[in-house]
């Protein structure tokens, strides 16, 4: 209801409300003030620091954290942890961010459609999704880095083509419900085409649980991202991820925690934040839903 | 019940031919596609994997030798892991039962803990408590399972050093005992994120319940507060929990993997990730069929059960 008010106002009313509503979710706010933060050091912090994340010091090996200028200790090479960090935190950020935005892209146009068209098409395009969801999505996620070679652009690409499924879903269960409504029906009398009432009159008003389930996707992506590349299977050295950095810090677990402390630490800030901005996008764009 | 049967069987059909489709569309992604396993071997000539090729049947069209692959995976020839020299399905046969053990311990834990949190943070809505469980559950889920294992052990393991470190039992010693204290920390690691979500349904169950009529006659019958939540709620609230179960079977499985790829525990997950590093595809094309399958039966399982637990599903 609220989403069809919003769509004929278009005011700034509407606005307010939603950010009031926002910025009343404390945590929300935090998450967002906490991945905006991260965010601005990933961008801006490599160039304050003293040393370049590939800068090998085999003197410096196992530093633990605040040794000198090694803020953050060093790894089994002498690397600067901070400095690593960082550089991977760009990665990470920017590959579950792509990720999002092109399983968003994926999920949105199947549940559209199938939302929509309905009939064997709809049920086809659905039986697909739950044919998906039916495998453990690292399995999937896995076998298909094992298949294609597994470049930052392309470990995008397989973690969207694993994690589409959920917002299809929810897309579709919107459209089908705002399909009848009279303001589609008056869309066709007026003898619009199928594809501009679905994406230019029913689309708009689906927005809310498509931003909701976006910013929980980014941080469902960046687990994702971190899990292959802790095996291995993902981003590759010498181009750091938070999941590679940890990749051989479980050897290291009893002389030097920090290696794999930290790049975890970061992984979680960085997943909390969104999924705390995704609980203040629900209450404030007044989404149901019935996952946690 | 029958027709209900009937159809729910032919939905978990249908997913499974879907299933089989993405299954074969990864097989030939594969690197050598079918042929992998003996593209690695040196002794063998581009002559040869081609004559192979003919012999297989591969330069047929594509569904012919799809329908070929899915009914060699019905009759049982889910082809040979050449790592370990056996038929596929007795290789992850072996692994299963390492997997079912944790899942099952894990899902245990996070049953109980989960529907006691859920519960008490549906009565006492808004308290305290239910602010913590909320905000607890936001991180526990943020927290990726593999990296809480490496934590974990270094607490646990390395610091008080009360459980081991990883595997399943210590080699010579077959004591339930010992198996046991192998299993506390990684279902515990894997139960984190379950608690999590558990917790969270049971609480939206839990309030659901509380607000139906059947409800608030208890209560205008004088029975107490704690009889009512014991006998009128908890009951009713479990029900959709069956359905979650089925629903989280893919998550539980993932989750197993992921921390048996930590404590080096011997199951399917342990099991792909070796295969994966062998090269040994037929293995891996066994356990992603295999674990889909896992998945679907589940469901099915699930939403049996409900329809037999609950009337309103099966006639409605």
């Amino acid at each position: 209801m609220t989403a069809l008010v919003a769509n004929a106002g278009q005011g700034r009313w509407w606005r307010s409300r939603t950010v009031r509503r926002f910025t009343s979710h404390h945590l929300a706010l935090l998450g967002l003030a906490m991945i905006t933060l991260l965010t601005l050091a990933c961008v801006f912090g490599p160039y304050l620091l003293p040393y370049d994340s590939l800068y090998i010091d085999l003197r410096a090996r196992f530093s633990p954290p605040l040794t000198g200028h090694h803020y953050l200790g060093t790894d089994p090479l002498g690397r600067d942890l901070a400095a690593r960090l960082l550089m991977a935190g760009r990665i990470s950020l920017a590959v579950a961010f792509f990720a999002m935005l092109l399983s968003t892209l994926i999920g949105t146009l199947v549940g559209v459609v199938a939302g929509y068209r309905g009939g064997w098409i709809g049920a086809a395009l659905m039986r697909t999704v739950d044919g998906f969801l039916s495998f453990p999505s690292i399995f999937l996620l896995l076998a298909l880095a094992v298949a294609l070679k597994p470049s930052p652009a392309m470990v995008t690409v397989i973690i969207a083509v694993t994690s589409w499924m959920e917002v299809a879903r929810i897309v579709e269960a919107e459209v089908r419900s705002l399909r009848e409504r009279e303001f589609v029906l008056a869309g066709r009398m007026l003898g619009l085409s199928g594809a501009h009432i679905m994406f230019r009159e029913i689309l708009p008003n689906a927005m809310g649980p498509i931003i909701v389930a976006a910013t929980l996707t980014v941080a469902h992506a960046i687990l994702l991202e971190a899990y292959i590349s802790f095996l291995g299977y993902g981003i590759q050295p010498p181009l750091a991820s938070w999941g590679n950095m940890l990749e051989g810090a479980q050897q290291y677990l009893a002389s030097a925690p920090w290696l794999a402390i930290i790049p975890g630490a970061a992984i979680t800030i960085a997943v909390t934040s969104f999924n705390f901005i995704g609980d203040g996008l629900r209450d404030a764009l007044d989404v149901r839903d019935d996952r946690v | 019940m029958r027709g209900f049967l009937l159809n729910r069987l032919s939905q978990s059909l249908i997913l499974l031919l879907i299933v089989s489709i993405i299954g074969f569309v990864v097989l030939n992604l594969l690197p050598g596609g079918p042929l992998a396993q003996f593209g690695l071997d040196p002794g063998m000539t581009q002559d040869d994997l081609d004559r192979l090729k003919e012999q297989l049947g591969l330069n047929r069209p594509l569904w012919m030798q799809y329908l070929d692959w899915i009914w060699r995976l019905l009759q049982g020839d889910w082809g040979h892991s050449f790592r370990d020299n056996a038929p596929v399905l007795s290789v992850i046969g072996r692994h299963l039962f390492a997997t079912l053990l944790l899942m099952g311990t894990s899902t245990a834990i996070a049953i109980a803990i989960g529907t006691w949190i859920g519960i008490r943070g549906a009565t006492h809505r808004y308290s305290l408590f239910d602010h913590l469980a909320t905000v607890g559950a936001m991180v526990a889920l943020s927290i990726p399972t593999f990296w809480f294992g490496l934590v974990g052990i270094y607490i646990f393991s390395l610091k008080l050093g009360w459980v081991p470190a990883g595997n399943m039992y210590t080699i010579g010693d077959g004591s339930v005992l010992n198996y046991l204290h192998h299993l506390i920390l990684p279902s515990i690691v894997l139960s984190l994120v379950h608690v999590a979500i558990w917790s969270r349904y049971m609480r939206t169950s839990t309030l659901d319940a509380i607000s139906q009529d059947f409800v608030k006659t208890a209560r205008a019958k004088g029975l107490t507060e704690r009889r009512v939540i014991m006998k009128h709620v908890v009951g009713n609230a479990l029900l959709p929990m069956i359905t979650l179960a089925g629903v989280q079977l893919p998550s539980i499985l993932t989750g197993a993997l992921v921390t048996e790829t930590v404590f080096t525990w011997p199951g399917m997950g342990r099991l792909f990730l070796d295969s994966l590093g062998y090269s040994d595809y037929p293995v891996v094309m066994g356990l992603l069929m295999f674990s889909a399958i896992l998945v679907i039966l589940g469901n099915l399982i699930a939403d049996i059960a409900v329809a037999i637990v609950d009337p309103r599903i099966r006639l409605g």
